[in-house]
């Protein structure tokens, strides 16, 4: 990977992200609603007071001046306060990011393990029956909602056996049920793509190259199928961390945990918009830089893919 | 032993769980359109005498907290979710499908244009940028519906836009430009007719995604009004009951859970059919 190749990239990063920031931007423009009203409603201030408040916040500007403020601001890591608790957005978010971290990470690490080891297995085994079971649960993954599949955890594991707390968090037996919930989904999207591609790989001619070579299969399966395999396995994960971000939305809310989903939902409950625009836009950045990894580590992966830079 | 050789192609009518899937998403279309002869009490008739039943004789699903039957509203609440992910996939491929052919098989400017645009929205996780559209419309069945559709576009318009260029690259689309045929021309009549195997699957899958995510946003309260029967908030309203009636809240999730399973089958049913993996 050139240096030039890594530039362009990042300036493709800078416009993605300059366009998200500004429809974060317009979103909360069109917003009905008063925000110096929503924020005063419950002590039932006078106009004067509301007036007051609205030449505090800025909101009597032209846009294009609040646009260039906000845009200044998000440059410098500020991203607004509260409407509700007037506390500043970027705090809060930092409260909460660990725990979502800490589900999003174990959720991915349960994800990849089960995704990759069962669509490899899936395709060396091409239409067998463990080829089917795999593709049927795999598919079956895919499609169970997790706040269904989150609540028959807590049933079996919480309720009936009582091995693993449904609520709380703190310890790795917290973490357990809402990661392998938001893992085991995962995996099937990861599984399923790992196996089109090991499948594909396996009748490559520089595949049928290695074996007559007298390569043990084995060794021609890890080095040179999933080795290439792999990259579009690390698109899916990349990709993934975008269901991921919506998952932990609804992962937190099944089990109660702390988080960015749990700051998100109640921002939007109570319509406290400068949360939710910077839990998004926190999001967005994320997202988009999962995937400039996700790019990196699949050139390192496939050396064909670094001379084919856009 | 690894298997190196690649599989054949097999048509729909030889993929037997492809036919259950369709058969499944027809018996709940039907259901849902039959409502009123089916379950003619209603979804909301309660019964506090009857509440929290067990599956059995009388209800054959069990009843809810309120004594109302879970099968009459999972019936009737076809009708909500289906109608709300029907919205929502025609407006997903309703913009996100001229987006993505006008992108692929125009080129040029045009395409940037295009793509960047998709490209931004696409940096925002679906999930994300549905539950942002829910906080600038505010809560309801119909801004959900808005919000799932509009989330679920920017892919559309992606997977539309590459099967599009896959197409353009085909020799029959240069004996079309030979003859001279306008690019519009070659876009809707040789472009769109040999996408259209790929762009019908896609959509099956999109069909699932917005299933899923509206039914979220349904289960996270940000939906259909407080007791409607749609399937994501019966969902929500039987998890207070988990120990005590846990039918509440399994049989929505598997309704759900099958429907869109099936969507998912019929999806990958028609790629293999068409001979892509």
């Amino acid at each position: 990977m050139t240096v030039r190749y890594i530039g362009q990239r990042l300036l493709e990063v800078l416009l993605v992200l300059w366009l998200a920031a500004t429809l974060a931007f317009g979103a909360l423009q069109w917003a009905p609603g008063d925000p110096a009203q929503v924020l005063l409603a419950a002590s039932g201030a006078s106009p004067q007071e509301v007036a007051a408040l609205r030449q505090r916040l800025g909101l009597d500007d032209p846009p294009l001046q609040q646009y260039l403020r906000y845009l200044l601001d998000l440059v410098r890591g500020d991203l607004g306060r509260s409407w509700l608790h007037g506390r500043p957005v970027g705090r809060m978010i930092a409260e909460q990011f660990p725990s979502t971290a800490a589900l999003a990470l174990a959720a991915t690490s349960i994800g990849v393990l089960l995704g990759v080891s069962l669509g490899t297995l899936a395709a060396i085994r091409r239409t067998t029956w463990l080829d089917k079971a795999i593709t049927a649960l795999a598919v079956l993954g895919l499609s169970t909602p997790i706040y269904w599949s989150g609540l028959l955890a807590i049933l079996l594991f919480s309720l009936t056996l009582r091995w693993l707390p449904a609520t709380g968090e703190g310890t790795w037996r917290h973490l357990l049920l809402p990661a392998l919930t938001l893992g085991i989904t995962l995996s099937g999207a990861i599984a399923r793509v790992v196996r089109v591609r090991v499948g594909e790989a396996l009748s490559q001619p520089y595949v049928t190259a290695a074996r007559a070579r007298g390569l043990p299969p084995l060794w021609v399966l890890v080095v040179h199928v999933l080795r290439v395999a792999l990259g579009p396995a690390v698109a899916v994960t990349a990709l993934q961390f975008g269901f991921l971000l919506g998952g932990a939305v609804v992962t937190e809310s099944v089990f109660a945990r702390r988080g960015l989903g749990r700051l998100l939902l109640g921002a939007i409950v109570s319509r406290d918009m400068p949360v939710v625009r910077g839990v998004v836009l926190v999001g967005a950045l994320s997202y988009v830089l999962v995937n400039l990894l996700g790019d990196a580590v699949q050139a390192w992966l496939d050396p064909r893919l670094r001379d084919r830079a856009p | 032993m690894i298997r190196w050789a690649a599989p054949p192609r097999r048509p729909l009518r030889r993929q037997p769980a492809t036919l259950v899937a369709l058969a499944w998403l027809a018996l709940v279309v039907t259901a849902a359109l039959a409502a009123p002869a089916l379950a003619p009490q209603g979804p909301l008739a309660a019964d506090a005498a009857r509440a929290l039943l067990p599956p059995g004789r009388g209800a054959p699903l069990g009843t809810d907290f309120i004594g109302r039957d879970i099968l009459a509203r999972l019936v009737w609440g076809g009708r909500w979710t289906l109608q709300m992910s029907a919205v929502a996939l025609a407006l997903a491929v309703g913009l996100g499908l001229p987006v993505g052919l006008s992108a692929g098989s125009l080129g040029g400017r045009v395409e940037t244009l295009l793509m960047r645009l998709v490209d931004a929205l696409l940096a925002f996780p679906t999930l994300l940028l549905a539950l942002t559209v829910v906080a600038v419309l505010g809560r309801g069945l119909g801004p959900v519906a808005l919000a799932v559709g509009l989330a679920s576009a920017p892919p559309y318009a992606r997977v539309a836009r590459s099967v599009t260029r896959e197409v353009r690259r085909q020799p029959y689309i240069l004996a079309a430009r030979a003859v001279g045929a306008s690019s519009w021309r070659i876009a809707l009549r040789h472009i769109l007719p040999n996408a259209a195997p790929t762009l019908i699957a896609f959509a099956a899958t999109q069909f699932g995604w917005v299933l899923l995510n509206g039914a979220a946003l349904n289960f996270l309260g940000l939906g259909a009004p407080l007791g409607a029967p749609e399937w994501g908030a019966m969902l929500a309203e039987g998890r207070g009951y988990l120990r005590d009636a846990p039918w509440a809240s399994f049989f929505p999730g598997l309704v759900l859970t099958l429907t869109v399973l099936s969507a998912n089958l019929v999806s990958d049913g028609l790629q293999e059919a068409s001979g892509q993996q």
